[in-house]
């Protein structure tokens, strides 16, 4: 059965908010046959997983989460795409197996880290998930189901990766698991007194760990600026691991929407430097949970209440490495100077592009972090685009909202060639997105 | 356990079945569409099913192949630990008062049909010795309500049905289990308006499957409808004239 459910959709950001009429049901090729979008657990932030406004309807994925094969010998796996990672992960990694690449929440869908061409912890090894998918079931705008790969249809395949669901229905997923030694992570972690100390504490522990990211204080200024402390993991190994599996860890769940004051400079400054002062000098180590080193921010579910009703934006951006240490400095100026109170920053090293043709990584070093929806927001967004159109580099779709066309296509030369795949698979545009209607230039 | 799940393809009955999988349950899957059937089956299989998952084809609307899908469940599994029933159909009281033959299919899928396909597979529980017998009936067959008076007066019979059975039957080993969810959220109540104490399927598959293993012959899901119904039972009826819910 798919009813319609007519109601306010918003991604995990909360703003902006559209209304859309939603279908969900088990059977996906019967849901998406009319949508103009498919949508999986909606936690890219921004306006990416939402219709453009007017009667449009969209396919949820949520209940087309079957597993349809696995090989224990390879590790390929096939699911239908509202599969959530969470429940891959709570299946698999007892048995031995993690996903290649695992963005910082499993909350997401496998059509999702395809849709985004999600990239994690390991991406300075392993790349962005699209580089581990062996093939897609999708189905294209004049409604015919095709099976692609980087062999069949490649075009459209690398069209799809990081295509932001714009290039067709994705229904089905397949690609290869990773062993892992043993299902807990053997973590440490150090502090970092300054955003340069910081970046090259950062670069040097990529050489040797399979895991790293940087959190940073943001809102410190002088010489501690960009303060920071670097996370990095591997599996542990099975002798120094606790001979139990990992029970499901236990979650808060922010209840009601807090108070737009709850979060601001005022209550997050002394919570940085809390943060950061009792972490102390010496380097920790230890066997933690893997949700809790991948997947931090899970363990408080509806977190994104804690902004308020006024919502929030997260800003991600990568600036190529002959960006240097100054870029970052700009970057910092530009948050600075406008007074935009960014809270949860985090850095990561990424390595080349891959097959992804709108894939957001690339080589250097990737800068994310929350603003809270207010007057300056939005310049705030276009002073920092300008910055990174002239260093090369680009900011990351699933999290963006407030992006203008212009700084986008100056951002990427990529989008002409992507444009044109797309087209060529859907030329009336059937397949559209608020996202797609602001960068595009959609008919809405 | 070696469990038979009729309904397993969706909403409540896959959730119970997929948790069943992930502790290494046996399952025998029935259900109407033989291509979801074998999709649910694979599904399960990697979640962890033991032994090789089963699958036949069953309609609540045709009785007639009760018994077949039922023998097709026992040769499989070899002999049967419980036998979960989520399979029914609902509309709302507007749409059952307008549309006489889908009342009718809900009324005779609902009560007449399920409470078939339970005294065959109670014969067959008992011949064995004993088991589960877990049916999901809902909370709307507690007390008569404006808004489910016809798909209420089929649950509030299948309720009776399975109480009785456990009068009668319990001293030859038949453990009956009645579930009744209140408002949970599957593709059956897609585009309702939701009520207080809204659930997802997985969550009142976790709360049935925790009454099945306890034994316990009624479970609220989420427990609080409980409380509720005992309050809605206990209102006077010139009350229940005017209230709306």
């Amino acid at each position: 059965m798919s009813d319609l459910t007519t109601g306010e959709l918003s991604g995990w950001g909360r703003h902006p908010v559209v209304r859309a009429r939603q279908r969900c049901s088990e059977d996906l090729e019967q849901i998406t046959t009319g949508a103009v979008l498919t949508r999986g657990l909606g936690r890219s932030y921004g306006d990416a997983s939402l219709p453009p406004p007017g009667d449009h309807a969209v396919a949820v994925t949520t209940r087309a989460d079957r597993l349809l094969s696995f090989d224990g010998k390879t590790g390929v796996v096939r699911a239908q795409a509202g599969l959530s990672l969470i429940q891959l992960n709570r299946i698999l990694l007892p048995r031995g197996w993690f996903p290649p690449c695992s963005p910082g929440t499993q909350y997401v869908s496998l059509g999702g880290m395809v849709a985004a061409d999600v990239h994690g912890k390991g991406h300075h090894r392993e790349g962005c998930f699209g580089e581990h998918v062996t093939g897609l079931r999708i189905r294209v705008a004049d409604g015919r189901i095709l099976d692609i790969s980087d062999v069949v249809e490649q075009d459209l395949f690398r069209a799809t990766l990081g295509g932001m669901g714009l290039t067709g229905h994705i229904l089905e997923v397949e690609f290869r698991m990773q062993p892992a030694a043993s299902p807990w992570i053997l973590a440490e972690s150090e502090r970092f007194e300054d955003i340069d100390a910081l970046i090259e504490g950062l670069h040097r522990n990529s050489r040797r760990w399979p895991f790293t990211f940087a959190w940073v204080d943001m809102l410190s200024r002088g010489k501690a600026r960009g303060r920071g402390i670097v996370d990095r993991g591997r599996w542990a190994e099975p002798s120094e691991a606790p001979a139990r599996p990992p029970s499901p860890r236990k979650t808060i769940s922010v209840p009601l929407v807090f108070p737009n004051w709850f979060l601001s400079a005022a209550t997050v400054k002394p919570l940085n430097r809390v943060w950061y002062r009792a972490h102390g000098r010496r380097i920790h180590r230890g066997i933690v949970h893997p949700e809790s080193f991948f997947y931090p921010l899970d363990s408080c579910r509806h977190w994104n209440r804690l902004y308020g009703r006024r919502g929030f934006t997260q800003y991600q951006a990568v600036l190529p490495l002959r960006s240097g240490r100054s870029g970052y400095h700009r970057v910092f100026d530009i948050v600075e100077e406008i007074g935009a109170a960014p809270f949860l920053c985090a850095l990561k090293d990424f390595r080349a592009e891959g097959k992804g043709m709108m894939s957001f990584p690339k080589e250097g070093l990737s800068i994310v972090f929350d603003m809270p929806i207010c007057d300056r927001t939005q310049a705030a967004v276009d002073a920092l685009n300008a910055f990174i159109a002239t260093e090369g580099g680009r900011v990351y779709l699933a999290k963006d909202a407030l992006t203008r066309p212009e700084h986008f296509r100056a951002m990427e030369p990529r989008l002409d060639e992507w444009l044109r795949v797309r087209r060529k698979w859907d030329p009336t545009l059937a397949l559209k997105s608020a996202l797609s209607v602001r960068l595009f230039g959609d008919p809405s | 356990m070696k469990v038979v799940v009729f309904g397993a393809t969706k909403g409540m009955g896959r959730a119970l079945a997929r948790l069943m999988a992930e502790r290494g349950d046996e399952l025998f899957l029935l259900g109407r569409n033989l291509a979801n059937l074998e999709g649910c089956a694979a599904d399960l299989q990697i979640r962890g099913a033991s032994g090789e998952v089963g699958y036949a084809a069953c309609d609540l609307l045709e009785p007639g192949g009760f018994a077949w899908a039922l023998e097709q469940a026992t040769a499989r599994l070899g002999r049967l630990d419980a036998v979960v029933v989520t399979a029914g159909l609902y509309g709302t009281q507007t749409t059952l008062e307008r549309d006489g033959a889908l009342r009718q299919r809900v009324l005779t899928v609902d009560f007449t049909n399920t409470i078939e396909f339970c005294e065959q597979a109670r014969v067959r529980l008992v011949e064995m010795g004993g088991g589960v017998l877990c049916v999901f009936s809902s909370v709307a067959g507690d007390r008569a309500r404006k808004p489910v008076i016809l798909y209420g007066a089929a649950k509030a019979g299948l309720s009776y049905y399975l109480e009785g059975l456990d009068l009668k039957f319990r001293a030859e080993g038949l453990r009956t289990v009645l579930v009744k969810p209140g408002f949970v959220r599957t593709g059956m109540t897609e585009g309702l308006k939701e009520p207080p104490f809204t659930v997802e399927a997985e969550d009142a598959a976790v709360a049935a499957l925790r009454a099945i293993d306890r034994g316990h012959p009624v479970a609220y899901v989420p427990a609080i409808w409980r409380l509720v119904m005992l309050a809605v039972r206990h209102m006077p009826r010139w009350f229940m004239r005017r209230a709306e819910f």
